[in-house]
């Protein structure tokens, strides 16, 4: 079955990275998945920033959710913690500024002012 | 919510914010009754009966306990609307169990939508819940699950990010073949 297959591979590329990745360097994606989250579109946040980490094999970053935080309005709702760095919050986030949030913040590391909430 | 996969995200988002570690989700199509089934079942801390009563009030709920908030009474009102209904069993440290059931080919009831983002969504994570998901269309049957996906991955976690990749291409996928290779 070709899926199983790319299963494998997928597995083979993961282990060699894991092995090269540094320790202790994990960075963590959060996205507000509420029933706010989910009705403004945070599974499709979700989805492109699987993707994009998928793509730029970055496995040293991993993306979990949360529950409703209480800011409803600004939905969907990434949180950014960079390990010895404060915590950024985005808002209003939808699948294209996701992907750019991966390669301006997390792979660059510039933090898109414009769309942080937390100032 | 446009899609019941959506709501269905929505139901197993409730049931990791109670604590559960196993999940269960059941879709069962079957046109010959014209019916759609959805069960989500968890093994978290469950609620008495006077909370499960309020799970479906939208009010009331919202303002007692942040555990279930628009989400169940959104769904049941979908059910409702095409013509079935939604039901809650819950027991105070054993789980929570709920059951939509809808007319298959109302006109009015959602489509099923991308249930492969749903669950890679579901399990992205520190740490993952085991999930088992069961898809039937008149009869044939599709199983996934993360004791399965585990035997196959070994070390290699499966929150991360190309694993779940994988896993969202892989459960829409098979659901397309289950419904006979039509999107």
């Amino acid at each position: 079955m070709k899926s199983l297959e790319e299963l494998q591979k997928l597995k083979e590329e993961a282990r060699q990275a894991i092995a090269l990745r540094e320790e202790g360097a994990k960075v963590k994606v959060v996205v507000g998945m509420g029933t706010c989250g989910i009705a403004a579109g945070a599974r499709e946040v979700m989805s492109a920033l699987l993707d994009e980490l998928s793509k730029r094999r970055l496995v040293n970053v991993v993306v979990t959710q949360t529950g409703c935080i209480g800011l409803c309005v600004q939905e969907p709702l990434v949180d950014v913690l960079v390990p010895g760095k404060p915590q950024v919050t985005y808002g209003k986030v939808n699948a294209q500024k996701a992907r750019q949030i991966v390669a301006q913040h997390i792979v660059n590391g510039i933090i898109i002012s414009d769309w942080v909430v937390n100032k | 919510m446009e899609e019941l996969a959506l709501h269905i995200l929505d139901l197993l988002e409730n049931s990791l914010a109670a604590g559960a570690g196993r999940l269960e989700l059941t879709i069962t199509e079957d046109a010959a009754a014209d019916r759609l089934i959805i069960e989500v079942a968890d093994d978290g801390r469950g609620m008495n009966k006077e909370q499960a009563g309020a799970a479906l009030d939208p009010f009331f709920t919202t303002r007692r306990t942040r555990r279930v908030g628009l989400g169940l009474p959104l769904l049941k009102s979908t059910a409702e609307q095409c013509g079935g209904s939604l039901t809650l069993a819950s027991q105070p440290g054993k789980g929570t169990r709920v059951v939509a059931i809808m007319a298959l080919n109302h006109v009015d009831r959602p489509p099923l939508g991308n249930l492969g983002a749903t669950i890679a969504a579901v399990l992205g994570g520190e740490e993952p819940p085991e999930l088992l998901y069961r898809h039937r269309v008149n009869g044939k049957e599709f199983t996934f699950s993360t004791a399965w996906l585990k035997t196959h991955l070994g070390e290699v976690p499966l929150q991360m990010a190309p694993v779940l990749k994988w896993v969202q291409d892989y459960i829409n996928r098979s659901i397309t073949e289950l419904h006979g290779g039509e999107n």
